[in-house]
């Protein structure tokens, strides 16, 4: 197993493996976020608090309160240290492998995309950061209040500045997912010539639905769509 | 036609090389590039000066000597072509071209153009053969082997081993040339004996030369020559994950009377 992680292809199928949890993490959180959209229940409180509630008393039982959601969160970290510390291993052979550059390198086959995931990926790796700052943990949101999820919501998406930011680093998740998921297929060698065209197209296509579905939120509280609380 | 060519310049293996310029005129647009290359040979040699050194062999695009990067691309800009397939006509008349040689630490240079190569060899011997009966030779069609298999397994075995697809992997990665080896002969009934086995030997010798890992760019299936697709390199993924994960062979042990 180990000697398996030490060849360049364990270690292509260990990024290959981390990014695809963390591309179903990215789904879930999406698919979560819609909730915003689905405005109170009967008892008053927001869908999107009733939630962020739910996650932390799911299997409260077994767990305790917000047990599962640590472990959660746990795993997580676990898997994009795996995958970022991977990654970094690689890059270091890349240098090595290729020591002189070409003068003149004229690529033609590889996406925008492909030649960007360490950028993207820096980016989203800040982007994470800031976000568990500003709305896990609130440090950098002013008026934060723990529990109050869509007030938070608001409270952080009046400011032009912080959706432009939301918008630059899903753009870049976007582009990251774009080349991640068609290679991730490719990777394990699930792809083939007949369904490539597919599998890129798909790749894209997914990606576009997940971008906009984070944007979704920002920009309907920016624009007004999703009317304030009340406490606001 | 006239050219302004910028060749990469090397003494030896350990000097430091630079881009020298040449003026090159009257190139015939129906002369093959190594030909091109071959007239300003002769007039360096008629200057008293060093040619340039360069490989070639076959010069018909089927041996995988000639190995140069033409203005930033792996045997230049047609594809599907080797350096000595590739005629002036591609080039405009007064354009500047840029020549270097393949770069990658596993392939270093020799001289000017001339890379060694002998890491692709060392691949090879690692596991790129198949047991074969010998004493008379078999009957044709003895074996069968599905049309569809062995059409799959002619599509990797066109891999000439030029190494244009490590020169163009921005990771200097040689996984489209080991795995068209691997598949080539892992596709057919002839090479399963020692499929596991060779899958293993093969990627870890490519990994001791100190080959980039590959993030599916896919530049190497676009400068192949023989348009090896990077189809080959997922197959030889799987095979590899089964070899170390799933299929693992333990050590022969005595099989005891009872």
């Amino acid at each position: 197993m180990l000697s398996f992680y030490k060849s360049t292809i364990g270690k292509k199928v260990v990024v290959a493996v981390t990014g695809c949890f963390l591309f179903l993490f990215v789904i879930g959180h999406m698919a979560g976020n819609m909730k915003v959209f689905l405005g109170y229940d009967r008892h008053g409180v927001h869908h999107i608090d009733a939630y962020g509630h739910f996650l932390r008393t799911f299997l409260e039982d077994a767990f305790g309160y917000g047990g599962f959601l640590w472990l959660m969160r746990g795993g997580l970290l676990a898997i994009l240290a795996l995958h970022l510390y991977t990654v970094m291993q690689l890059q270091v052979l890349k240098a090595k492998a290729r020591p002189v550059d070409y003068k003149k390198q004229d690529l033609r086959a590889s996406t925008f995309s492909a030649r960007t995931m360490m950028l993207g990926g820096f980016v989203i790796l800040l982007f994470i950061v800031f976000h568990l700052l500003h709305l896990t943990l609130g440090t950098v949101l002013e008026g934060f209040v723990h529990g109050e999820v869509y007030a938070n919501l608001h409270r952080a998406f009046r400011s032009p500045l912080t959706v432009f930011m939301y918008i630059i680093a899903m753009a870049a998740l976007g582009l990251h997912l774009r080349h991640g998921l068609w290679s991730f297929l490719q990777t394990l060698g699930l792809d083939n010539p007949d369904r490539n065209k597919c599998i890129r197209l798909g790749a894209a296509g997914l990606s576009v639905v997940i971008v906009l579905g984070f944007l979704s939120v920002p920009l309907a509280i920016y624009f007004g769509i999703l009317i304030p609380p009340a406490n606001l | 036609m006239r050219l302004t060519l910028y060749v990469w310049r090397q003494p030896s293996a350990d000097a430091q090389g630079d881009f020298v310029k040449y003026d090159l005129s009257d190139v015939s647009p129906d002369m093959s590039f190594l030909e091109m290359l071959d007239v300003l040979n002769a007039n360096l040699e008629e200057l008293g000066k060093e040619p340039i050194v360069f490989e070639s062999d076959c010069r018909e695009g089927i041996c995988g000597t000639c190995s140069m990067v033409i203005n930033g691309r792996a045997h230049g800009p047609e594809s599907k072509t080797t350096v000595c397939q590739l005629h002036m006509r591609s080039f405009q008349d007064g354009e500047t071209i840029y020549i270097e040689p393949w770069r990658a630490r596993a392939f270093p240079v020799v001289k000017d153009l001339a890379v060694d190569r002998s890491a692709f060899d060392r691949i090879i011997q690692a596991g790129g053969y198949i047991s074969v009966r010998t004493g008379s030779a078999p009957d044709a069609n003895e074996m069968p082997i599905p049309k569809v298999e062995s059409d799959l397994s002619m599509d990797a075995a066109a891999c000439i081993g030029c190494g244009a697809c490590v020169a163009a992997c921005p990771n200097g990665s040689a996984m489209l040339f080991t795995s068209a080896k691997i598949s080539h002969l892992g596709l057919v009934p002839q090479g399963q004996p020692e499929r596991t086995k060779r899958v293993k030997k093969m990627v870890e010798q490519m990994d001791d030369e100190l080959f980039g890992s590959c993030t599916n760019y896919g530049e190497c299936q676009d400068a192949c020559p023989k348009g090896i697709s990077i189809s080959f390199i997922g197959r030889m993924n799987k095979d590899y994950m089964k070899a170390k994960l799933i299929e693992v062979e333990e050590p022969r042990k005595e099989v005891e009377s009872q």
